[in-house]
């Protein structure tokens, strides 16, 4: 009897209950990988201590002038009498060869850095975004041409790139310097977006999208896009710390930014022949660049850890 | 519920009982051939079926027996290349489907005819929501607002039995149970009324109990919405409740079609008496179960006569030679059988013998 009451009113919800309950289990397995991406992340000490870090970067970039009074562009600005001086009261980080405040340079070279690593992930984002899905949807000759293109960029070192284009335009400023290492960067996302391109649009869901009635459009930017951003994110992230210190490397060889223009890669190379008299003049702005392009690898790898799922 | 036809090339939707001369879906010598490296596979090889309003049909084969691109070369979903159609007709309300430009065929897909896929796990989006995906269709063929949609996609999973549907429509497929998502597939392919739908072995990823339930729904909605439903099955037990015809394929060939329960009856092909015999029944119990002995033909090198030949006991010589036609099957005195046909040299002393 007690067996019939419980069965007669629910046979359908107390299988529906079963299910639920079967299907929390497996929820917790593999969840939208965006969406436990990020709370994943935000429970990283590691990623608490970079975006600090990244917050204060950003703000010295977007307004310089509130951490200094001085600006390196005033006329005075560079007194030879205190040239090489070392960090005194007021002026921290000491002076250079030209007697210029270090510490007023580093400030206004932090634009230069980001602006540089932002452009440039930026741009290579969507170049190679864009031409890695259209080779990965189109497929055929399409992927063939577009790959053996990116094989001719790809094959090129960025030092030689470098060389080449700044010895034909020989202007030296962040947008040059973002340019060349776009234009020898793409490559990589391409590749990256172009593999999960390919894997994803012969999964079920495209299928059954376009047995819905979902023109190619919407299939490429709805359903395969989503489900290839994951790996450009975690690519893209640490992409920006490799091109700040890519940027202060060529910066350093005197094919990336050019003076008057401020870098800090610039002002290395300028105080490294005094390294052994006056070590600050080299140690302030390569330290900056340090802490710089560590928070950004640093972010970059705990958002791997966070969104890769064969890390996990 | 009234739907914005978005088609004007096919005439005459479902309403009331208009245009009589010309079935739902026909299908005529459909041929479907994919190009590989090791050679041409003929994977359906001139498959003849129709399907009315109102109507299931059942589509029972192996795998590999081409019941699954012959649904694919109806939805127009193949890909072509490697795939290829060489020969044949498909009319959807007397129109010949595949004379029609790519556009006119996407408008249609959904709208008029829908399909649900066998493993509903990976026929979802992982990464939109249900609620979203259920509302594409109505964004995509009828433009309306995603907040209209979303409404709609709530009233959807309502009608399929989804419990607390406002609550789930923002949960993702891999929060939902296979029966579930199983019916929120039904309820994507259902979501614009469409005349016709495919269903590509809607069961076979859940388990027994779900699988009745699944079925059963499946069922009472093409009953209510008087649908055409074509269901694609290698499994017998799911067919007998649900089917009115049955259309037995093997090796890309239409081999017996026949009315349900005549078919069960009284099979007219030695290939569906072998798949009879070997459902399990319980008053053999203890008995070894019958199987049909070999493989299913390699369909790069399908045997010459009837494919069914080196399988067959009743094998003759001719069935060697000869492609038997598919022709109709009549009683012991020439009395016809309505709907029954076979494709085999000896289909007499099947039924009858």
């Amino acid at each position: 009897m007690s067996e019939k009451t419980i069965e007669r009113p629910t046979t359908d919800e107390a299988a529906l209950a079963k299910e639920l309950e079967a299907e929390e289990k497996a929820a917790a397995r593999q969840a939208s990988l965006l969406k436990d991406g990020w709370a994943d992340l935000r429970k990283r000490p590691l990623f608490i201590l970079s975006a600090l870090v990244i917050v204060c970067l950003l703000a010295l970039a977007i307004a310089p002038s509130l951490f200094t009074a001085r600006s390196p562009f005033s006329d005075g600005f560079c007194q030879l009498q205190n040239s090489m001086n070392g960090p005194s009261s007021g002026h921290l980080f000491g002076f250079d060869v030209q007697g210029c405040d270090i510490y007023t340079r580093t400030v206004y070279g932090t634009r230069n850095s980001i602006v540089v690593g932002v452009v440039t992930t930026i741009a290579t984002t969507l170049i190679g975004g864009l031409l890695g899905m259209l080779a990965g949807l189109i497929g055929g000759w399409v992927d063939m041409l577009l790959s053996r293109i990116t094989e001719v960029f790809s094959a090129l070192p960025i030092i030689i790139g470098g060389l080449l284009i700044m010895s034909i335009w020989r202007t030296g400023d962040v947008w040059t310097v973002s340019f060349i290492m776009a234009i020898l960067g793409w490559p990589q996302v391409f590749r990256i977006m172009r593999g999960e391109v390919i894997s994803n649009k012969y999964n079920d869901y495209v299928m059954a999208a376009r047995a819905l009635g979902a023109d190619s459009w919407r299939i490429a930017f709805r359903h395969i896009l989503p489900n290839t951003l994951a790996p450009v994110i975690v690519i893209t992230t640490m992409n920006l710390g490799v091109y700040i210190s890519a940027e202060a490397a060529l910066s350093y060889l005197g094919i990336g930014i050019q003076s008057p223009n401020i870098s800090w890669g610039l002002m290395i190379s300028d105080a490294q022949d005094r390294f052994l008299t006056s070590p600050h003049a080299l140690l302030f702005p390569a330290g900056a660049l340090s802490l710089t392009v560590l928070a950004f690898i640093m972010l970059g790898d705990v958002v791997r850890d966070a969104f890769d799922p064969k890390m996990r | 519920m009234t739907i914005i036809d978005p088609t004007d090339a096919v005439p005459a939707p479902r309403s009331g009982d208009g245009d009589k001369t010309s079935p739902l879906l026909e299908v005529r010598d459909l041929h479907v051939e994919f190009k590989t490296r090791e050679g041409v596979v003929r994977a359906v090889n001139g498959v003849n079926y129709s399907v009315d309003s109102g109507e299931t049909l059942a589509v029972l084969g192996e795998s590999g027996s081409g019941k699954s691109v012959t649904a694919q070369a109806i939805m127009g979903i193949l890909d072509m290349p490697p795939a290829s159609i060489p020969k044949g007709e498909i009319r959807f309300f007397g129109q010949d489907m595949l004379k029609m430009s790519g556009e006119e065929r996407r408008k249609l897909r959904g709208a008029r005819i829908a399909m649900i896929f066998q493993d509903a796990l990976s026929s979802l989006n992982p990464v939109l929501s249900v609620g979203f995906q259920l509302g594409e269709m109505f964004r995509v063929h009828q433009g309306l607002s995603r907040k209209q949609a979303k409404a709609k996609a709530i009233e959807l999973m309502d009608r399929v039995k989804i419990p607390a549907a406002a609550a789930r429509v923002n949960d993702y497929p891999h929060q939902f149970s296979g029966g579930m998502r199983q019916r929120i597939m039904i309820a994507m392919a259902l979501a614009l009324e469409p005349d016709l739908i495919i269903a590509d072995e809607p069961t076979t990823a859940l388990d027994v109990t779900v699988q009745a339930q699944v079925m059963d729904l499946l069922a009472e909605l093409q009953r209510e919405y008087r649908m055409g439903l074509i269901l694609i099955t290698h499994d017998l037990g799911v067919v007998a409740d649900v089917a009115d015809k049955i259309a037995v394929m093997y090796a890309g060939r239409i081999v017996e079609t026949a009315p349900v329960h005549e078919l069960y009856k009284r099979p007219a092909h030695p290939y569906t008496r072998g798949l009879l015999d070997s459902i399990p029944r319980l008053d053999l119990k203890g008995q070894d179960l019958y199987a049909i002995k070999g493989l299913p033909p390699n369909l790069l090198k399908v045997p010459s006569g009837c494919a069914f030949n080196p399988r067959c006991e009743k094998a003759q010589d001719i069935c060697r030679t000869d492609l038997p036609p598919l022709v109709p099957v009549t009683e012991r005195d020439g009395t016809e059988l309505p709907g029954r046909a076979s494709a085999c040299h000896f289909w007499k002393e099947t039924i009858h013998g």
